[in-house]
């Protein structure tokens, strides 16, 4: 139970106007807008693609302490970018610290690097906030199946994505009851070496896998019962359908595009 | 011609190497559309093996398997093998490795999608599916927030949307509390009699074969027992020897009778038990 | 010497939106010597129960004593002795063959001894021992590869593999389930000699009625993570308002007997086992039926 309801990704269930955009048109704009931010120069651009992350970010209805949580992992690499180019890009010097000095340039170019990762990060969990991860599923076959003339197995990535998601909570609830039962017999995981430590996972190791094989030969004869061959002739319930949202997605990230390149 | 028909049907698992095991031997048996058998037997009896040939799971090694006339092992690599997975459904033991997507009505809907079906006639039959097993209420959630019991209802549905004929249970409440066997137990039975679909149930409690119109009992890969359950219950002795459980009532009546009871050899349940010893001491009061 | 539950309560992720409060004030007492059956239904708190038993949950209020001992001391200087005591409790899982790892069943069941760091000839002395407890043939099965074996067999295996700790306890959480008959059978009668012959103090969760029935002498019933019956199996099943309440039935041969008496048969309820219900039957029918000759 304990580990049990914790579910993978950081979905936030939902019904704002991003959580009805198609999720290929989520991924395809999420796309395009990273390049985007990239292409950013000048202090308008910047400004406009700002703008266009805040928007979404209110529009998504998602509490705005849970999208901030998710810059605080990579909370030091902004501060740590933001001092390295405060140093180091020459310029009016504005002070001299030691050897190194801080210039005017440097805080204005470490100040839009900084704004930069945390526009990327905020609109990519943008994506997974408002998007499930099986509909991130399905956009990523969808996406993927034109790929399939050069070898790529779109299904079948997508089929593996979806049993992960299915099984990886069963296989956590799995490691804690096989973690208790050798810890009943005196296996120690915490004490000693790391390599003591990872022998001392052995025990939990080998019965994971074994059920894991014998889930898999389950699994696997379960799907064949139900008719399951593979992607060809297969169709789907819940068919990614294109909505009038997602034109008015396309054609307002259209403008927003050109006007970024023509203010850059 | 019955709607299963197994013909002297053998399977050897490993043929030809030193592990070779003959799981099944020389098996005749016919079962008619809108039957419910219910076959009992030993671990390694071989039933589960019999399960599996029901749905072209596995292949008779010799021997035939039809099923609504055709041929498992001539179907094997045709379009047809989809035609007889589709008839008949299959529910195993274990209620967490049977369900592949990670929302209940996606799970429900994978059958279909495999059949090629139209969405929104998947649709329709998931959400009849899920009806039928009574748990449309359930449809969001995600298969490890279930019981046992409603697993197996989902696993059952996920047949069920395939419009399957015929149920085959592979020990469907080994692993469940009484609840989920109830629960189980109740959704088969009324699939039973309402849509008249056919019923084949491997278990191990009595109870559960008590339910059906016909038990069939296995030992060593062969039918060594054939009838209604009350045929087949009466024989404790026979069945104990097999390593098989009678009923609570049988039992109790057989006893009751070696120690001299003028009881009816033929107690099945305890509502019979009870109005036999009522009815004795009735007797023996007059 | 006895386990000791001290107003126990159990809290599942305290603090987030997922808080569960699995046991709620739970006192009770395992006496050594005794057979003690756990019954509730799924989501009673039963399992939760269970682990705080060797320690493998720490009670969020109130203690656990095993032998007079704090398994969960404050102090650090208390945790060696409390590490000591843990091991007095032997816990076996459900479906406990899952947890087999090793080549051979004697490696298996040696586990437990290198972990407390036994000399090889006390762990191979207690590998025998723990095969001889269980009904595995040492000589037949010691080289064996435990996935060999049939799912009774596996289990009884991990079942050797905590009783090579020589526990003075042992906990099962529903040993017999998914077996087949024949399997549950032998396991019953394997735990029912540890009990009576080997003196090892026992605490199982079942929620079969009919198997604790006939085995357990002192039955806890919990229900929505209170422990509401703490008496010896007579008289708890006697209570049949508070089995409904923490929905759970009579044993079956108690619930005939009590059709029986509802036909107007003058027969005692309160039958364990067949052979219970099978003496008091003829009891009440050959006695009158002798009554009536002599009339």
């Amino acid at each position: 139970m304990m580990l049990s309801d914790i579910t993978i990704g950081q979905y936030f269930p939902g019904s704002s106007i991003l959580h009805r955009l198609d999720p290929r048109t989520k991924v395809v704009l999420l796309f395009f807008y990273l390049v985007l931010i990239f292409l950013c120069k000048s202090a308008i651009s910047y400004a406009i693609v700002t703008v266009l992350t805040v928007t979404l970010m209110v529009l998504s209805k998602v509490p705005m302490r849970m999208m901030l949580r998710s810059l605080k992992p990579l909370w030091w690499i902004i501060l740590f970018t933001f001092v390295i180019h405060v140093f180091s890009t020459p310029g009016e010097e504005l002070a001299k610290i030691l050897f190194l000095s801080v210039t005017w340039e440097g805080i204005v170019e470490g100040f839009y690097i900084c704004l930069r990762l945390v526009l990327l990060i905020l609109l990519s969990s943008l994506l997974t906030f408002t998007t499930s991860p099986l509909k991130l599923t399905d956009a990523m076959e969808a996406l993927l199946a034109p790929g399939k003339r050069i070898g790529i197995p779109a299904h079948e990535l997508a089929m593996m994505m979806t049993i992960a998601l299915r099984f990886v909570p069963t296989l956590i609830q799995e490691t804690d009851r096989i973690m208790k039962a050798q810890q009943s017999r005196g296996a120690d995981f915490t004490d000693g070496s790391i390599m003591k430590r990872l022998r001392a996972f052995v025990p939990v190791l080998v019965p994971l896998f074994l059920s894991a094989f014998r889930r898999a030969d389950d699994l696997a004869m379960a799907m064949e019962a139900r008719c399951y061959r593979g992607g060809e002739g297969r169709t789907q319930m819940k068919a990614l359908r294109v909505t009038s949202i997602d034109y008015v997605a396309w054609g307002f990230s259209a403008v927003l595009i050109a006007a970024v390149l023509a203010l850059r | 011609m019955a709607w299963i028909e197994l013909e002297h049907l053998s399977h050897c698992y490993h043929a030809g190497t030193e592990q070779e095991h003959r799981a099944l031997d020389e098996v005749n048996l016919a079962i008619e559309a809108g039957a419910f058998v219910a076959i009992l037997g030993a671990n390694g009896s071989g039933k589960s093996t019999l399960a599996k040939h029901l749905n072209a799971l596995l292949l008779p090694t010799s021997g035939a398997c039809r099923i609504g006339g055709l041929d498992t092992a001539a179907a094997a690599d045709t379009a047809e093998l989809w035609k007889i997975r589709q008839q008949v459904g299959m529910v195993f033991q274990n209620p967490d490795n049977q369900l592949i997507a990670a929302v209940v009505e996606d799970d429900v809907a994978f059958g279909p999608e495999n059949l090629g079906m139209a969405p929104d006639e998947i649709r329709e039959s998931v959400h009849q599916a899920l009806e039928a097993v009574n748990m449309t209420r359930f449809r969001t959630f995600a298969p490890h927030l279930l019981s046992g019991g409603q697993k197996q209802r989902v696993a059952i549905a996920g047949a069920l949307a395939m419009k399957t004929r015929c149920l085959v249970l592979d020990e469907p409440t080994a692993m469940l509390d009484p609840q989920g066997r109830a629960e189980v137990m109740a959704t088969v039975q009324r699939l039973h009699e309402e849509q008249g679909i056919t019923i084949v149930l491997i278990t191990h409690f009595m109870e559960e074969a008590a339910l059906a119109d016909r038990v069939i009992v296995m030992a060593d890969g062969h039918v060594t027992m054939d009838g209604t359950p009350r045929e087949v219950f009466c024989e404790a002795a026979k069945l104990k020897k097999l390593g098989l459980d009678v009923p609570l009532a049988t039992e109790l009546g057989c006893e009751l009778r070696a120690s001299g009871l003028a009881l009816p050899k033929d107690i099945l349940t305890d509502e019979e038990l009870v109005a036999a010893l009522t009815s004795a001491a009735r007797e023996e009061g007059a | 010497m006895s386990i000791v539950l001290e107003h126990v309560a159990y809290t599942y992720m305290p603090g987030t939106p997922f808080e569960q409060q699995a046991l709620k004030d739970v006192s009770a007492t395992i006496e050594q010597g005794s057979l003690t059956a756990i019954a509730g239904h799924t989501g009673s708190g039963k399992s939760t129960l269970l682990q705080q038993f060797n320690g493998l949950l720490q009670p969020t209020a109130g203690r656990v004593l095993v032998d007079g001992i704090d398994i969960n001391p404050k102090a650090k200087k208390e945790r060696a002795a409390a590490r000591a005591v843990r091991l007095k409790v032997g816990m076996v899982f459900q479906y406990a063959e899952q947890q087999l790892f090793e080549e051979t069943i004697e490696k298996d069941i040696a586990f437990g001894p290198k972990n407390l760091g036994l000399s090889d000839e006390e762990t191979a002395a207690r590998v025998k021992e723990a095969m001889r407890l269980v009904h595995l043939d040492y000589e037949t099965y010691a080289k064996r590869s435990p996935f060999a074996l049939s799912g009774g067999q596996m289990r009884r295996v991990a079942i050797a593999g905590v009783l090579a700790l020589q526990p003075e306890y042992l906990v099962l959480d529903e040993p017999v389930a998914g077996l087949d008959p024949r399997g549950r059978e032998e396991l019953i009668a394997t735990i029912r000699h540890l009990h009576e012959k080997e003196h090892v103090t026992i605490v199982l969760v079942s929620h079969n009625m009919d198997d604790i029935a006939r085995l357990a002498d002192h039955v806890l019933i919990m229900s929505h993570g209170q422990l509401v019956c703490d008496a010896a199996p007579r008289e708890a099943f006697k209570q049949r308002d508070m089995l409904k309440e923490a929905g759970l039935k009579v044993p079956h041969t108690m619930a005939l007997m009590q059709q029986l008496r509802a036909k107007g048969l003058a027969v005692r309820t309160d039958c364990l086992t067949i052979a219970e219900a099978k003496k008091e039957i003829l009891r009440v029918m050959k006695g009158r039926g002798g009554r009536n000759d002599a009339q």
